[in-house]
């Protein structure tokens, strides 16, 4: 082996030179794409442990795969949740939604009624599915891919585009960038664009919750990428030191942005094995596949219920579609990769296993998605009339000053006054900026 | 404006029974009081609980409030932080503590990008009333990882409070405002004068608080309003614009050296007591600013800026500043750094000069 001797380093040594390794995706943009190095197992093989069981009896889980629908569009196994006909339509109906929601509001930028928008095609079920298996009041945490939980929430979708136009009814008052949601009501934590910070926020929340002795638990979303900031390892902390009832849902869409999961760590073990050297339960599940994602999501919710602790879910997904609006995912990436991914697409996985059990066909999903498609329009119709980014109908102009604290203080009460002037001389007529 | 409790001499306070504690004990009081009246009060941090924190402000409180009120936290500030977010939009009133100020750094974008603009961008949906309370300052010789004060980090954070007390009776009656503040808020405490104000002589014993009158602190519940200054002397010839340690050593050069200064302990950084300041600067007509903090784009240059741009025709000589140096703070030097009774006696003879 390389032994380092003293005085190591001179010019000449014989050692050899140490190198550093930067890791680099299988597929750049070009390359055929082969995926045939994962691990797929088949679906119905993963044990189901007791909810209640001490981590280290489930460590074999992290690397795993969890599934319940097989090739076969049945559902297999431990982990099948049994859910019945109509919670399976009305899962797929709101994935559905929020795959009619996404077109729309991708148009949408397109055609310059607001600034940006991200999609979440692909990873419906990581966010439908496991909103779900949670009871309404459960405190949900999520990051910016987690529209589903507000759409499965029965949150009004005209909010969310009067959000999405920053227009006179967006109920955050212009304030927050596009698809930064908030709703106390709904249990949904307002979104940070500051990556990864929910993650002790709901931790703290949690604890909260159980200082209180209430029965309601917290659930956090995360992109993989995101694992890598520090909030991601102090929540961990402090979940599995003061056995806090919160989940963390680790989306792993395969890539952070143009970096692929390796400049998170992935190279080397799973996102769900993180959790063991916490002490907290880990998952790895099918993301793919709503029923596995559902089935997991009620395990660690369960598990959170009966004081059993925290759980670290990883969900293996791939992110079909740019980052956002504002990313072409061309210029990194093969475009045969989204064609290829071996875990399907979960809104016609779940679709096919509804036909396979008897109760769905070819008619009804049609209907059912110009249904959905029909909905987003009159609803963006609706939105439309309170105003679109950028065309003066916004929140009246003072709100800007207001709710920065309690009170204003005379500080922003001087600038109030100062902008109010700038504001007469700049748009007498009233209004605001036209861009 | 006059000081919120009367002058009383000590011997006059032992025989009404009033007691006289240090600033420690007066944080202690405090947090005490909130986690008796409020079941929603929660005080945590590194070594809180069982120990009482490495400067005994929160000694005997876990035993007295239970575990789940007052308990020690992972070393992990961003955790702490972030986790009192999350306590705060559950209807919680958290007041973690860090231990040093100079280890807040590691938690501050829980404080600036969550905590601080939780309320404006949820368009109040959920809040943050969290209390961070930090030991802060110099002159205990904590070399230049123990001796920091970072508040203008803070003050240019919109959504933050910055409260920072000079005696126990204050310490005591802001604390309890900051805890039932609906905005987050960081609570400095200058430790260099836990035990007793100190005058800016380090070779010189320092007073204790039990024979200051300023060091009477009732029992049970008094809040002092955030947003008011505190007039500590009355004077004619200047003002003096200061918080924290430095409030008493500015009073010891005033008095040293006979200056009839208005001496205006601020209190609170943000929000500001404007209205103090310039009553007083109109009064006065000069204006010395003072603190230990580093100098450049430190509160001081906020301070000046605004007495500059709000009382340029009262003046009658330049805002001057006191502050410590643009370096980080030498331990073995750290009396070389200090902004003592030298240089504020020099920046006053200057002011006063004609
Ligand atoms: C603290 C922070 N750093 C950087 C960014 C910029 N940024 C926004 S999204 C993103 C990628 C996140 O990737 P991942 O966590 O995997 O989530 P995904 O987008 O794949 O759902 C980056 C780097 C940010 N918003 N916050």
């Amino acid at each position: 082996m390389a032994d380092r001797p003293d005085g190591a380093g001179e010019t000449g040594h014989n050692k050899p030179a140490l190198s550093l390794h930067v890791p680099e995706p299988r597929y750049r943009p070009g390359d055929t794409v082969d995926f045939s190095h994962l691990n797929i197992p088949e679906a119905g093989a993963q044990a189901r442990p007791d909810e209640t069981c001490d981590p280290k009896d489930m460590g074999a889980l992290a690397y795993d795969l969890v599934r319940v629908l097989g090739e076969d569009n049945k559902a297999h196994g431990p982990w099948n949740p049994n859910l019945d006909a109509e919670t399976l339509r009305t899962m797929l109906g709101h994935m559905a939604m929020v795959r009619a929601f996404d077109e729309r509001m991708f148009r949408g930028q397109r055609q310059g009624k607001t600034s940006f928008y991200m999609k979440c095609t692909g990873e419906e079920a990581t966010s439908v599915a496991a909103s779900m298996a949670l009871a309404s009041d459960d405190m949900v945490f999520p990051s910016y891919r987690q529209q589903g939980i507000l759409i499965a929430r029965g949150y009004p979708i005209v909010d969310m585009i009067n959000q999405i136009y920053s227009n006179k009814a967006d109920k955050l008052k212009g304030r927050q960038l596009p698809i930064m949601y908030s709703s106390r009501e709904h249990s949904f934590f307002s979104i940070s664009g500051n990556l990864a910070t929910q993650l002790p926020q709901a931790t703290g929340w949690a604890m909260a919750s159980a200082i209180k002795g209430d029965s309601r638990i917290a659930a956090t979303w995360v992109g993989e990428g995101s694992t890598a900031e520090g909030d991601f390892h102090s929540a961990c902390t402090f979940a599995t030191v003061y056995n806090a009832p919160v989940i963390f849902n680790v989306i792993n869409n395969q890539w952070a942005i143009s970096s692929f999961s390796g400049f998170a760590g992935a190279e080397r073990t799973t996102f769900a094995a993180r959790a063991l050297g916490y002490g907290l339960a880990g998952l790895r599940v099918d993301g793919n596949d709503a029923l596995a994602v559902y089935a997991a999501q009620r395990w660690a919710a369960n598990r959170a219920r009966a004081n059993a602790g925290p759980t670290l879910i990883e969900y293996f997904t791939y992110r079909a579609e740019g980052h956002s609006t504002s990313d072409d995912p061309s210029g990194y990436r093969s475009a045969q990769e989204r064609e290829e991914w071996p875990l399907g697409d979960p809104i016609m996985r779940l679709k096919n296993h509804l036909v396979a059990i008897g109760e769905w066909d070819e008619d009804r999903q049609q209907a059912m998605d110009l249904e959905a498609a029909e909905k987003v329009k009159a609803a963006t119709k609706e939105a439309e009339k309170n105003g679109i980014l950028g065309h003066g109908m916004h929140h009246p102009f003072h709100t800007m000053f207001e709710d920065v604290f309690e009170e204003l203080p005379w500080h922003l009460k001087e600038q109030a006054e100062q902008a109010t002037r700038e504001r007469q001389i700049k748009w007498p007529q009233g209004g605001g900026p036209k861009t | 404006m006059s000081t919120d409790i009367e002058t009383k001499n000590a011997s006059q306070a032992a025989e009404a029974g009033e007691r006289r504690i240090n600033m420690i004990e007066a944080i202690n009081d405090a947090l005490d009081t909130m986690l008796g009246r409020d079941p929603d009060v929660i005080v945590m941090g590194e070594d809180v609980g069982y120990f009482g924190g490495v400067f005994r402000c929160t000694a005997g409180l876990q035993e007295k409030h239970g575990k789940t009120r007052v308990f020690d936290t992972p070393i992990s500030e961003c955790g702490i932080i972030g986790v009192a977010v999350g306590m705060g939009a559950y209807g919680l009133r958290p007041v973690p503590e860090i231990q040093f100020a100079d280890y807040i750094y590691p938690g501050l974008d829980q404080l600036i990008s969550e905590a601080a603009r939780l309320r404006y961008r949820s368009a109040t949906d959920y809040i943050a009333p969290l209390t961070v309370r930090s030991p802060f300052g110099g002159g205990i010789f904590g070399g230049q990882t123990h001796s920091q004060s970072p508040e203008a980090i803070f003050t240019h954070v919109s959504g933050l409070k910055t409260v920072i007390p000079s005696t126990p009776y204050d310490a005591k009656g802001l604390l309890i405002s900051c805890i039932e503040d609906n905005d987050p808020v960081i609570f400095f405490e200058p430790k260099r004068i836990y035990n007793g104000p100190f005058s800016g002589y380090y070779d010189k014993p320092v007073e204790p608080w039990k024979k200051h009158k300023d060091s009477v602190v009732p029992e049970g519940y008094y809040k002092i309003p955030l947003g008011k200054a505190r007039h500590v002397t009355e004077g004619e010839q200047l003002t003096v614009l200061t918080y924290g340690t430095m409030v008493h050593v500015a009073e010891a050069v005033c008095r040293e050296k006979g200056v009839e200064a208005d001496i205006l302990d601020l209190r609170t950084l943000v929000p500001l007591d404007i209205e103090a300041i310039e009553a007083s600067v109109e009064k006065t007509g000069r204006c010395l600013i003072v603190h230990e903090a580093t100098r450049t784009s430190g509160f001081g240059a906020e301070l000046s800026a605004l007495v500059t741009e709000r009382c340029f025709y009262h003046l009658e000589a330049p805002v001057e500043r006191v502050t410590g140096f643009d370096t980080p703070y030498p331990h073995s030097l750290e009396w070389a750094y200090f902004p003592g009774p030298v240089r504020i006696g020099d920046a006053i003879d200057k002011i006063l000069k004609d």
